[in-house]
């Protein structure tokens, strides 16, 4: 993973509530055994007209003026469903890092960090003013700072976002967490020795 | 039990049971993870990382493989083979086959007598026992909790961190008490009980929660019908859902091939059953719902929180006092073609689905069955029913189910997760409705432009003999 340190970019908005796991990307497309190429299906069936080729020029993310945004304002409770970690990779493949939203699903929050895909939570009046913005100015940029926690708007408004302390170190040093885990490996021994399995699938 | 005099919650118990490091400010807590399952989907990568840094899996028997999400559900050829079309699904097959071998998993193949959907072949074969931490790359391992055992999704990175490890970080959850008091009227079922809890609290309603289902009417369900429950939890936000291990849960694993037996069995029965939440546990939340009250449910929209009890009216968005929940009704009325204030009941449909980790189990398939002998599926109808695992199906087959099903006009599969995530190319058409014992409604999740409803085994029966959106409860009426 790369560090991940400030993020300066523009913002397209999906003011979509719930867009679940299967909108990030269809299951027809998990039959991948690698993480490569997964950035074109993001979104795909809003994306492509019936082909799965053809662009929808209606879609936000096809419009010429929203093109190389990194920022991705999304309604409430984003990435419910599926525990598939092809949603943050599609998304980064397609050039995301981060998303912002009033909350996101658990599992989709923890998949995103481990790959360094920023989920900043933020109120819901943020969330509104930064939709207007998108759909106002397209070229409307913002900032964030991981080590602060804050999000830059572009009038200067600095809001603060929750973070928890392990995933923002990871973050920052580009760290994975299972080099983290490896380390214990005298705790995870002692655990067993104390503690009998509990079941045994080669028996 | 307590912990220090303070009464515990069954989550709080078996999570305190497998701290290997504690919760700080700095970092997650570390849990210990008692068996990880493993399917061809979400485990490649992770297989792949392992490779990359020269790491071995820690504990391959703690491990299980099985193959579900690509595999399909065609009957067998001639040699008695399922073969597969799809090339990039027989190459993800081929690389779990390759994955399991070399790291000394075992794992269950595509036409092996004990393969099925991970959900099943864990409960099914006494794996999933109470107090157990299990988790999987798949969201509905929320499944397992209904044995009192802590199971829940992973991504792929953290499928490498078991893999490597046997260990997963993780935040410690909050709880909620989930109440259904009351019992089940006739028809009523498992699935109408969680839908009826997802359309309450809506699908983000649980995010950050472990669920504890408690109260007469989940005392009363079979541990089918528990696992029916527990498996939907997730589509509530909450990662977990766990009933407390009674009787009912003692005689489901007594006996099964990863049970403990003599000995062990009684000691293991003396530890499950101090693991309900003790007398004054505190939960962060609660709801309460009356099962007597309950009716068959039908999601009528585009996630499993827009359901409602199926003689109702689909809702108006201009009756939407939150915009963003108005704008996200309008999209689904318009995604599936439905008008406000309009009647799903009698609503024409072109498929029924009988499976998925959800009701693919005997008694799911028993219920359907008993239901739809002597009757039969519309013509306009495609039924297709797909059994849970092989074992299911086996089952199935000897009390002759499949031939009930097959007289009456409707499909029989192989054992798979199908056109619950339409992976394998068993999928809707652009436009098709479907009556579903799935757990997903979401847009596109049965087949690009498919549209679905989610209902129990019994709405679906009926539903396929009416051919169109029908309550069970009449058909059941005119039986009796
Ligand atoms: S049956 Fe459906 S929900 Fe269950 S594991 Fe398979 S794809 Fe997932």
């Amino acid at each position: 993973m790369e560090k991940l340190k400030h993020i300066q970019g523009s913002i397209v908005s999906i003011p979509v509530n719930d867009i679940d796991t299967d909108q990030i990307i269809p299951a027809r497309f998990l039959k991948v055994t690698d993480k490569d190429g997964l950035g074109k299906a993001a979104f795909c069936d809003w994306r492509y007209q019936e082909d799965g080729e053809t662009p929808n020029p209606d879609f936000v993310l096809n419009k010429p003026e929203y093109q190389g945004a990194s920022v991705l304002i999304a309604g409430n409770n984003f990435g419910c469903g599926s525990s598939r970690e092809h949603a943050p990779w599609a998304l980064l493949g397609a050039g995301f890092k981060a998303v912002i939203s009033t909350e996101f699903a658990d599992i989709f929050r923890n998949n995103s960090l481990k790959n360094g895909l920023l989920p900043i939570v933020v109120d819901a009046e943020t969330q509104q003013q930064l939709f207007s913005l998108a759909e106002e100015d397209p070229s409307t940029t913002v900032s964030v700072n991981v080590e602060a926690q804050t999000l830059t708007l572009p009038d200067g408004r600095e809001v603060g976002f929750p973070l928890d302390g392990f995933s923002k170190y990871c973050l920052l040093n580009g760290v994975d967490q299972l080099g983290y885990l490896l380390a214990l490996d005298d705790a995870v021994q002692s655990f067993e020795a104390d503690n009998p399995q509990r079941v045994a699938t080669k028996a | 039990m307590t912990n220090n005099g303070r009464p515990r919650t069954l989550f709080e118990k078996v999570w305190d049971a497998h701290i290997v490091r504690e919760q700080s400010d700095d970092s997650p807590a570390v849990l210990y993870i008692d068996l990880h399952l493993v399917h061809e989907v979400t485990s490649p990568q992770a297989f792949s990382m392992l490779r990359e840094r020269g790491l071995q899996v820690r504990r391959p028997d703690q491990t299980i493989g099985t193959m579900d999400h690509s595999t399909p559900t065609t009957p067998r050829n001639e040699l008695g083979i399922i073969p597969v079309a799809d090339a990039m699904a027989a190459k993800q097959l081929d690389t779990f086959t390759k994955n399991c071998s070399d790291y000394g998993i075992p794992m269950y193949a595509l036409g092996d007598e004990h393969q099925g959907i991970v959900h099943v072949i864990g409960p099914e074969k006494g794996l999933t026992q109470p107090g157990m931490t299990i988790v999987c790359g798949d969201s509905h391992t929320s499944t397992h909790g209904a044995f009192g055992a802590l199971a829940f999704g992973i991504g792929t990175s953290e499928v490498g961190h078991v893999l490597a490890t046997q260990t997963l970080l993780q935040n410690k959850p909050r709880t909620m008490a989930v109440n259904v008091d009351g019992r089940l009227g006739e028809g009523v079922t498992a699935k109408d009980i969680i839908l009826a809890i997802i359309s309450r609290i809506g699908i983000g309603g649980g995010t950050g929660h472990v669920f504890e289902y408690r109260g007469e009417a989940i005392r009363g369900l079979s541990m089918e019908g528990r696992m029916t429950v527990c498996n939907m939890s997730i589509e509530g936000g909450a990662r977990a859902g766990m009933v407390a291990p009674d009787d009912t849960t003692f005689e489901y694993i007594r006996g099964r091939r990863h049970a403990p037996s003599g000995a062990d069995w009684d000691a293991a029965i003396a530890s499950w059953r101090a693991l309900p939440s003790d007398d004054g546990a505190v939960f962060d939340k609660e709801i309460t719902l009356r099962a007597d009250e309950l009716i068959p449910m039908i999601t009528y929209g585009t996630n499993p929180g827009m359901g409602m009890p199926i003689d109702s009216a689909v809702p108006t968005p201009e009756n939407e006092t939150d915009f963003n929940k108005k704008i996200a009704l309008d999209k689904a009325l318009a995604y599936m073609d439905l008008r406000p204030g309009q009647k799903l009941l009698g609503k024409a449909i072109d498929v029924v689905f009988i499976g998925s980790c959800t009701n693919s189990r005997i008694s799911d398939l028993r219920q359907a069955a008993e239901f739809i002998q002597g009757r039969k599926v519309a013509d306009s109808v495609r039924m297709m029913v797909v059994p849970g695992s092989q074992q299911v199906k086996k089952q199935a087959e000897s009390e002759g189910l499949d031939l009930i099903f097959r007289e009456a006009g409707a499909e029989w599969r192989e054992a798979g997760c199908s056109m619950c995530i339409a992976m394998n190319g068993d999928q809707l058409q652009p436009g098709q409705y479907a009556v579903s014992t799935s757990n997903r409604n979401f847009e596109g999740r049965q087949g690009k432009g498919g549209r679905t409803f989610l209902a129990s085994p019994l709405t679906a029966a009926a539903s396929a003999v009416a051919g169109a959106v029908t309550d069970p409860r009449v058909m059941l009426a005119g039986l009796s």
